[in-house]
């Protein structure tokens, strides 16, 4: 077995460890999709370097328009994504004039408010907070909705500010909803999309496009999150020498004890 | 007498180390304290896994105060920046997201050796006499950290941090007449503002933790007043052989120690475990929306306290006036003070009690960890029902203790330690 | 076990356990220790600094912060190049082999263009910044003064290649950044052609 693939295993070992330790009990609700009735896990992985490349690019193409990411600093994508600071600069690079600077984006919050009504948030830690899961499923629950003044709805967020910056991709669908009965109150409920215009990206190919983009996302939220889990590693190995001398020389000194 | 350097140096190799120990002896108790509290405390050696938690708490106090150190250094406590400086210490410091994550997880795992270290105590009675005074500092101890985990939880100025502390100060407004007035006092503002933080910190990184080092001294030198109790609850200082010795005591150094080691190591693990492989721990040790700016504007759409609090927080929602909910709150507490008190039974250790305490202690276990779960679920019927059985099956074991612990059945308490020996 | 192999093992055990204890100590407290070493965020404030020089006039001079230090990028004359090769006041270390600057700048000028002095202006005695006396036999400075640098606080002398003079405090020359020119228009302080410094 390749010592890669044993330390996935490891890895993977040491994190069902730590969920056994977990509380008791339904976890702590974080909003999610859930309610309405579908979800998709993104299924990414920041340790898939071509895919952050790739979702770099998304996102400084499609996103940091109106998104910053102001704890991100583009060296620092040069040093962990594989690219060196030529490459950033030259397909990263819209804004900012130096590779140290951090991924601030021009406009100002209050413009943005008044042209949207909200300001777009920073998208540091969207992943920390809100989960992959449901990034992946927000970027592809857009529906048209004339009633929005940018004339889409989404599932995953009701009346999102947003529009769908990423229409062309994917092309426009609509949402069918049907109306249910509970407690005599009816209520529309969500039943499935419907292709109403094709985009440029057959679906599959959008699926791959938005998990990129959220695999990037997820990588900006927590950079050392690889890093933390190889050095984990190395310290639990240690502490496991550590505490076999520590147990036998206890077991030495108890000898004593009748 | 001196024995300068000059001196020290005519003697021998050994000598030398032997002159400097009396050199301090004679001016501070160097020797004798280590008697005393070390190589000369004799603990009972039938000590079982129980009787690990007071050194792991302490293990974890080490942890917190150092890298609390570290994490002043880098943080900012105002409104404007404290957030980003959080980040910045993830991001930006060398090392610094292993030394935040360390606070992190160890704020969660105080708790957890804490909460083990006081249902030891209820399980082999280390809360009666002559303990009472022990048991009394314990509990302060106790709120000396809750009050420094909820002040620190606000630092990071997250969501959570935000609407958590909002709501805590928002329970002193249930207090009659003054508690309006309070809670500005306590803010210094309208409303949880860059002030509030700003005093929060100053308790958080200097007033709560030289109380907590002041009580844990006093902890230690009360508990080796009393000496430590054992799982048969037998005070071991009443059987001493001709040297003095307790017979079934051993000493803390090196028995103690080298058993106390083997179990730090164990703990490191799955400390390591937690903070390397799951930091958030699920979203229980660093809440989801806490990575989210505190936003004045719009409370999270589900907002429960840190995991630790939330038995007390449940007792609190399942009671539908808020001055009555906070006084339930405060009273499950101040119970667990008047322990030593309310527990009539002579006898200490629940291997010799009657069935009325096993089940009591069951129950109140029991609902203690039931209240800790519901206080994390929405607030739907469902869970305050629970909520409201568990918070009577709770005040019951306390209210009807005096009365079940006084004609319970005990078993004899055997006249020494039990032992099986080593392996 | 014989008593005596009984007290080896303890002994053994006793060593491993307090060897891989203490190594664990050491290993635990290296990142608290490199936490003090300057940030990312440090690091990009320190980044190197470009300065315009295409409109800088002989015998002028425009200060700079670089990682917070004044850096002073003079544009010598003539006449300023002149003095320097003699100089009525002797030099600590006129070869400057006790100074710090990069190798291109180990030279009689001390810097990689002549024209261009480019030095960092805190005094090497206790780090005041020197002030500018470019003048031959300025008034305060005696009729022996060369043109140079004249430090406020305790008197250190330097010339207008920043060599400290004799008489003075300061132990060595002011030290040279790294820097490297870009055209005749631009100086890049904080790396040269090798690397960032």
């Amino acid at each position: 077995m390749s010592s890669h693939i044993l330390r996935q295993r490891l890895r993977s070992g040491l994190i069902a460890l730590a969920g056994v330790l977990a509380v008791a009990g339904s976890p702590p609700v974080s909003a999610s999709g859930a309610e309405a009735g579908f979800q998709q896990y993104a299924n990414n992985d920041v340790a898939n370097v071509a895919s952050l490349q790739r979702g770099a690019r998304n996102f400084v193409n499609y996103c940091q328009g109106c998104h910053s990411a102001k704890y991100v600093r583009y060296n620092q994508l040069a040093r962990d994504l594989g690219m060196t600071e030529e490459q950033v600069i030259g397909n990263l690079m819209f804004s900012a004039a130096r590779p140290t600077e951090t991924m601030d984006i021009a406009m100002r919050p209050a413009d943005a408010e008044r042209w949207f009504g909200i300001a777009p948030p920073d998208l540091s830690l969207l992943a920390r907070s809100k989960g992959p899961d449901y990034i992946y499923n927000f970027l592809r629950s857009f529906y048209v909705d004339p009633a929005r003044p940018t004339g889409v709805n989404n599932i995953m967020l009701p009346n999102t500010a947003m529009p769908h910056v990423l229409w062309e991709l994917q092309g426009m669908q609509a949402g069918k909803f049907e109306e249910e009965k509970h407690d005599g109150v009816t209520h529309l409920v969500f039943r499935e999309f419907t292709e109403v215009s094709p985009g440029k990206l057959k679906p599959e190919a959008y699926d791959e496009f938005v998990r990129d983009t959220v695999n990037f996302l997820d990588y900006i939220a927590e950079p050392m999150k690889l890093k933390r889990q190889s050095l984990g590693i190395l310290v639990i190995g240690f502490l496991l020498v550590f505490g076999v001398f520590a147990y036998l020389l206890k077991q030495e000194i108890w000898k004593d004890v009748r | 007498m001196s024995a300068g350097p000059t001196g020290a140096a005519s003697t021998g190799g050994g000598g030398r180390g032997a002159r400097f120990i009396d050199w301090i002896d004679e001016r501070f108790p160097l020797t004798a304290m280590m008697k005393e509290h070390v190589t000369e405390y004799y603990a009972a050696k039938s000590l079982n896994i129980w009787y690990v938690f007071g050194v792991l708490a302490l293990v974890v106090l080490i942890i917190q105060l150092v890298t609390g150190i570290f994490l002043t250094m880098n943080y900012k406590p105002s409104a404007e920046d404290a957030f980003a400086s959080v980040e910045y210490i993830m991001r930006e410091v060398e090392w610094g997201w292993l030394i935040r994550y360390m606070h992190s997880t160890g704020a969660s795992m105080f708790f957890v050796v804490v909460y083990l270290h006081m249902f030891r105590g209820l399980m082999y009675g280390s809360y009666k006499a002559p303990r009472e005074l022990l048991w009394v500092v314990g509990m302060l101890i106790y709120l000396a950290l809750m009050a420094e985990a909820f002040m620190g939880y606000l630092l990071p100025w997250g969501q959570m941090s935000y609407w958590g502390a909002q709501v805590i100060v928002s329970l002193f407004g249930a207090i009659p007449v003054i508690g309006g007035g309070l809670m500005e006092w306590i803010r210094g503002d309208y409303f949880i503002s860059d002030i509030t933080l700003n005093r929060f910190f100053a308790f958080h990184v200097v007033a709560v933790p030289l109380a907590l080092i002041l009580l844990v001294v006093v902890h230690i030198l009360a508990l080796h007043t009393t000496g430590s109790l054992n799982p048969d609850g037998i005070e071991i200082k009443e059987k001493k052989g001709p040297t003095g010795i307790p017979l079934d005591g051993i000493a803390f150094h090196p028995f103690h120690t080298s058993k106390d080691l083997v179990v730090i190591i164990v703990f490191a693990i799955i400390f390591a475990s937690v903070m390397f492989f799951a930091p958030e721990m699920g979203g229980y040790f660093l809440e989801h929306a806490n990575f989210e700016p505190a936003n004045l504007l719009k409370t999270p759409e589900h907002i429960a306290p840190v995991w630790y609090f939330t038995p007390f927080y449940a007792i609190l929602r399942a009671v539908p006036s808020k001055g009555w909910g906070a006084f339930l709150m405060l009273a499950a507490i101040v119970f667990l003070f008047l322990l030593p008190w309310l527990d009539r039974c002579k006898v200490k250790s629940i291997r010799y009690r009657g069935w009325q305490f096993k089940v009591a202690l069951g129950a109140l276990a029991i609902s203690f960890v039931a209240l800790g779960a519901l206080g994390l679920q929405p607030d739907t019927p469902l869970v305050i029902t629970g909520a409201r059985v568990f918070t009577i099956i709770y005040f019951a074991v306390f209210l009807l203790m005096p009365l079940y612990t006084a004609r319970e059945r005990t078993k004899p308490v055997p006249e020494r330690v039990v032992y099986h020996g080593h392996e | 076990m014989s008593e005596e192999a009984s007290v080896s093992r303890r002994h053994f055990l006793a060593v491993a356990t307090g060897v891989t204890g203490v190594v664990g100590l050491a290993l635990t407290a290296a990142p608290f220790i490199a936490s003090f070493k300057p940030s990312t965020r440090a690091r990009a404030l320190g980044a190197p600094v470009t300065v315009d020089i295409s409109k800088l006039e002989e015998g002028a001079m425009v200060r700079v912060l670089w990682r917070g230090q004044p850096v002073w990028v003079l544009h010598r004359s003539k006449t300023m190049l002149d003095a320097l090769l003699d100089s009525p006041i002797g030099l600590k270390d006129p070869e400057s082999n006790e100074s710090i600057q990069p190798p291109y700048a180990k030279n009689d000028g001390r810097a990689l263009r002549p024209d261009y002095l480019v030095v960092i202006g805190n005094c090497t005695h206790l780090g005041c910044a020197p002030l500018e006396r470019f003048e031959v036999a300025a008034s305060d400075m005696g009729p022996d003064w060369p043109g140079g640098f004249f430090c406020p606080c305790h008197g250190s002398k330097f010339d207008l290649a920043a060599r400290v003079m004799d008489g003075s405090p300061a132990p060595t020359n002011l030290t040279i950044p790294a820097y490297r020119f870009v055209g005749d228009e631009l100086v890049i302080v904080g790396e040269d052609s090798g690397a960032a410094a």
